[in-house]
């Protein structure tokens, strides 16, 4: 049974291009170049299945966070949209009230008010949104933090009081004390040490089964989206290189890109690694290269490829690949 | 073996803070060497101590961090008791240091040039064509495309890749024998951080330069380093060869460690978690300092465990696996 609980469709976010009045106006009579347009995400399109963990993975400047932010609410696409599918929760226990979708941010340190007490960031949201009476926020705050592995007596005390991977806690209960469908985490564990980061891995997923959220799970760090991801997104520049199940990309990566990145992830179980790794830099979002977008740094890189963007295509059941030189998926059937 | 003195032998270092709360230990008795060519690993978490372990054998606390007890040495002699400027003369000649942000680390009102003369001439008396050609010859063997061009940009100009990159250019100057490289590739994407550990290891392994390679990431130094040294609190608690200690931790700590890294074929499952957290340095436990986390800690573990074994050798009274004497 898979139900789609979210659909983006052609999500395209662009920034910058019109400079302020100045700029505009030494532009107009020749004096300074016209601002320049950054394509941070483009043409995006994914389906969110009710209760999966959706991986996006992609190396600074891919458009991953901008992604989230669209998908969270917090800025207008340029152009696609965003389609949620609102069913009530089996035996309607959806309140009135809920906000369906909540997100989790990298740096706990800035993304908690350092002048409240545990007990107004956790309890505002649900007590302004008439989600608990008045009279049992308190309870209501003290289960939260239960919940989220955090002493429900320290709910008098302020953010920095704690440590990180506590912060990152106070912050999950406060993204689930609305009771959200979905939560986007944007790098959520990426600035936590690493025996901390286990725990709140581990969080996530108990709280997935107990409460059946759904995560659109950001990430540059691989060895994380693929521990926690059921399926993942592959981005490069701004664009889906590969998307597919999370088992079958990192066993059978189709697109180059992605083959480097799986390739080029230290794991535990490399030892004495000679590395081969991808030669240049990310280009800039300002001034991606034309055709794909990975063809200057693509060691199969044709004509095509300079030329022409390539678009998604099934390259094996369920995984889809942007590429022109991976055979599609029904080509190799027939061949064999 | 080889019978020739380890470029850095490292002897129960300690380093306090002096505080007007007290003295703060922040390092105590750590203990490794590193010979030619070798790779090895400082690994911990924040507030472990690997930065300051760095700090430390480069010279480079600033008050009120001070070395309190120990030897340094560099190919045999004791470099713990030079002088302020002793240490300046050999700083950046034969050790150097590879920080995690190059922008910081960069001067950012300097062309790459000028930086790199400066970093020349502070120790040998060159002209300035001399020092430019050994400029270039630096950031072509870091494999920087255009050197000439790139000498004239400033460090904004450059990508963070291409930032480490000539951070390293620069480290590797005076051939030193020693670098100490702190968490360098941290800031830095995938793919990039790949650029970066290939040019360590091949730089390493052609020069025989020791390298130190302090990071938090235990997939980093499983695939560059030789040996590894694990630091919890303050301490080396297990030190030994990439496999043999990866393989089989005999530290609680390691194994911990290494069981909270998402790894292959535990997708899904839960990872096995430390429960707790570091104590904080004004109040850790009088024995071992990973004991409140520890599940197999007894009341033995109320005393602080000697560090038993050579070449491989664990802090711990309870190892998970025998560790020869």
């Amino acid at each position: 049974m898979t139900e789609i609980l979210l659909s983006a469709r052609h999500l395209t976010k662009h920034f910058g291009g019109r400079g302020d009045l100045v700029a505009r106006g030494l532009a107009r009579i020749g004096l300074a170049k016209p601002a320049g347009i950054v394509r941070a995400v483009e043409d995006v399109s994914f389906d969110l299945i009710r209760g999966e963990v959706l991986g996006v993975v992609g190396e600074s400047g891919c458009g991953k966070s901008t992604l989230g932010r669209m998908v969270a609410g917090l800025m207008e696409p340029t152009s696609g949209d965003i389609t949620r599918h609102a069913a009530p929760r089996d035996g309607g226990a959806h309140k009135s009230g809920a906000l369906p979708m909540q997100m989790i941010f990298q740096d706990p340190f800035s993304s908690l008010n350092p002048r409240k007490r545990v007990s107004d960031l956790i309890g505002e949201a649900p007590r302004v949104h008439r989600l608990v009476a008045k009279d049992d926020v308190e309870s209501y705050v003290a289960g939260m933090m239960e919940q989220c592995g955090i002493d429900p007596s320290y709910s008098t005390r302020f953010s920095h009081e704690f440590s990180g991977g506590q912060r990152q806690r106070v912050g999950i209960a406060r993204a689930l004390a609305v009771q959200p469908e979905i939560l986007v985490c944007d790098e959520a564990v990426s600035a936590l040490d690493v025996s901390i980061q286990a725990q709140i891995l581990n969080l996530f997923m108990d709280l997935r089964t107990r409460l059946g959220l759904t995560y659109l799970f950001i990430s540059h760090d691989l060895g994380v989206v693929e521990h926690i991801s059921d399926r993942i997104i592959v981005m490069y520049l701004g664009r889906i290189v590969e998307q597919g199940p999370s088992e079958q990309v990192f066993e059978n990566p189709q697109h180059p890109y992605t083959q480097a990145l799986i390739e080029g992830v230290p794991r535990l179980d490399r030892r004495r690694m000679v590395y081969a790794p991808v030669k240049g830099d990310i280009p800039s979002p300002l001034d991606p290269p034309s055709g794909c977008h990975f063809h200057p740094r693509c060691p199969l890189a044709t004509d095509i490829c300079r030329k022409q963007t390539p678009t998604l295509r099934e390259t094996a059941p369920g995984q889809h690949t942007a590429c022109h030189l991976v055979p599609a998926f029904t080509d190799k059937k027939e061949t064999t | 073996m080889t019978d020739a003195p380890p470029v850095l032998e490292v002897d129960t270092l300690c380093t306090s803070f002096m505080t007007a709360g007290g003295e703060i230990k922040a390092l105590r008795d750590v203990s490794f060497s590193v010979s030619r060519g070798e790779i090895l690993g400082l690994v911990g978490e924040s507030g472990s101590g690997k930065s300051l372990t760095g700090f430390s054998i480069n010279g480079l606390l600033s008050p009120p961090g001070e070395v309190v007890g120990g030897h340094i040495r560099l190919h045999g002699q004791d470099i713990s008791t030079l002088s302020a400027e002793q240490m300046r003369q050999l700083r950046g000649r034969r050790i150097a240091m590879i920080f995690q942000d190059p922008m910081m680390t960069l001067n950012p009102v300097l062309r790459i040039e000028t930086q790199m003369r400066d970093a020349l001439r502070a120790h040998e008396t060159l002209t300035k064509a001399e020092a430019r050609m050994r400029a270039l010859e630096a950031l072509d063997e870091v494999g920087i495309p255009a050197p000439a061009e790139r000498l004239r940009n400033y460090p904004h100009q450059l990508s963070g890749g291409m930032r480490q990159r000539v951070a390293i250019a620069i480290a590797l100057l005076h051939k030193p024998d020693l670098i100490i490289a702190d968490e360098p590739t941290t800031a830095l994407d995938v793919t990039i951080q790949g650029q970066i550990l290939a040019l360590a290891q091949t730089l390493c392994k052609e020069r025989g330069t020791a390298l130190i390679w302090i990071t938090h990431d235990l997939a980093v130094v499983a695939g560059i380093a030789d040996r590894i040294a694990v630091m919890y609190a303050g301490r080396v608690v297990e030190i030994g060869d990439v496999d043999a200690l990866l393989d089989d931790p005999a530290h609680p700590y390691t194994a911990g460690l290494i069981g909270s890294v998402p790894a292959r074929g535990n997708r899904g499952t839960p990872l096995r978690q430390i429960p707790g957290r570091m104590p904080a340095l004004t109040d850790l436990p009088p024995g071992c300092a990973f004991a409140p986390r520890c599940d197999f800690a007894t009341a033995a573990c109320n005393s602080p465990p000697p560090m038993v074994g050579s070449g491989r050798a664990v802090r711990c009274i309870h190892p998970l696996t025998e560790v020869a004497r």
